[in-house]
């Protein structure tokens, strides 16, 4: 079958006060990506769109976008995989404020990384040697299966959680959290416990698994928060 | 108080479980010889065991569907603060209640 030579590409336009869905006509090319597309439509027919890119190659975490509904990394994703009857609709990411049209405002959720206790605290000094990372021990395979997160906010973007709970700190910066407590080089494992502990914390999580099933690097932040909710949970009931 | 209300939901649960499965043995048990109100009293008035058994049940449901329906209220209806505690609070007290006073009625010797 051949490929027709163009697809129509609904875009949505507008700012934090709402907006509409806008078509264009964009043509067709052999491993054209979604952000290829949407490039397309800001050099080509419309100038005035806004969304955000840097790397193109999955690394930065910036290019994450709403694509017929599912939340995907724009630059990882070919318009072969998604492509409808020929259609296509982009959005920004859902969860999030929108700055304008395909930019969404990512502040909420690199603020929960720090309401998570995401921030790394070291128990040694710049004198000391580098500190030896086994990863045969349980705890750094904990800490190596979370670490690839590239904060693309992909799976708070898939978060049902955080749709009905804004206060819910999310799936990444739980992952974060859980990386952090099993880092052995890292001092701040009660600060992190008490933190996820609080209102919108890791107990927040109702599991579904939409984090899990929609990160583009394979991660599972549904285990992470599991480990998340033993750890706190022991520790309470030892009395702490 | 959410990670409070965490561990009493799952150690409710865990209650729960055995006392779900042990009441539903002793009905498929019970209705063997035919069910009336009858046997059923004859069983349990009087008994300290079946009113420890469902009065522990209620106390762990009353438990577990205040904070359950708590925190449908708050994600589904943004109900919040003082309002969403005492909608908690009123559903675990009234299910007490109305548990505990279903449970007297079969066990307590009249």
């Amino acid at each position: 079958m051949s490929t027709p030579d163009s697809m129509q590409v609904s875009v949505w336009r507008g700012g934090p006060d709402g907006g509409r869905f806008q078509s264009f006509d964009v043509p067709r090319y052999e491993s054209q990506t979604v952000l290829d597309v949407v490039a397309w439509i800001q050099q080509e027919a419309d100038p005035t769109l806004s969304y955000r890119f840097a790397c193109r190659v999955g690394m930065c975490g910036s290019c994450a976008m709403m694509v017929n509904g599912v939340p995907r990394w724009t630059c990882r994703t070919h318009v072969q995989k998604v492509l409808d009857a020929n259609r296509m609709e982009i959005a920004p990411l859902r969860n999030l404020p929108i700055i304008k049209d395909l930019a969404a405002n990512m502040d909420p959720f690199f603020e929960k990384w720090v309401q998570a206790g995401g921030v790394f605290e070291g128990t040694e000094t710049r004198t000391d040697g580098y500190a030896p990372i086994v990863h045969e021990d349980a705890d750094r395979a904990n800490a190596d299966a979370g670490i690839e997160c590239i904060n693309c906010s992909i799976c708070y973007a898939a978060c049902d959680t955080v749709t009905g709970n804004p206060e819910f700190l999310g799936p990444a910066a739980l992952n974060r959290a859980w990386t952090l407590i099993n880092d052995a080089k890292d001092g701040s494992r009660d600060r992190v416990l008490d933190a996820v502990s609080s209102k919108g914390g890791c107990h927040a999580c109702h599991s579904m698994g939409n984090c899990q099933q929609y990160c583009p690097n394979g991660l599972n932040p549904l285990t992470a928060i599991a480990g998340l909710k033993r750890a706190t949970a022991r520790r309470a009931l030892r009395g702490r | 108080m959410e990670m409070r209300l965490y561990l009493l939901q799952r150690i409710s649960a865990i209650v729960m479980a055995p006392l779900v499965l042990g009441h539903i043995a002793v009905m498929i048990y019970a209705v063997q010889d035919g069910l009336t109100a009858e046997e059923i009293l004859g069983r349990t008035q009087g008994s300290v065991l079946w009113a420890l058994f469902y009065g522990t049940f209620v106390v762990a449901v009353a438990i577990h569907a205040a904070i359950g329906l708590r925190t449908i209220l708050h994600e589904w209806f943004g109900v919040r603060g003082v309002a969403l505690n005492g909608f908690a609070g009123a559903t675990c007290f009234g299910l007490l209640a109305m548990g505990l006073n279903a449970v007297a009625a079969v066990t307590v010797t009249p």
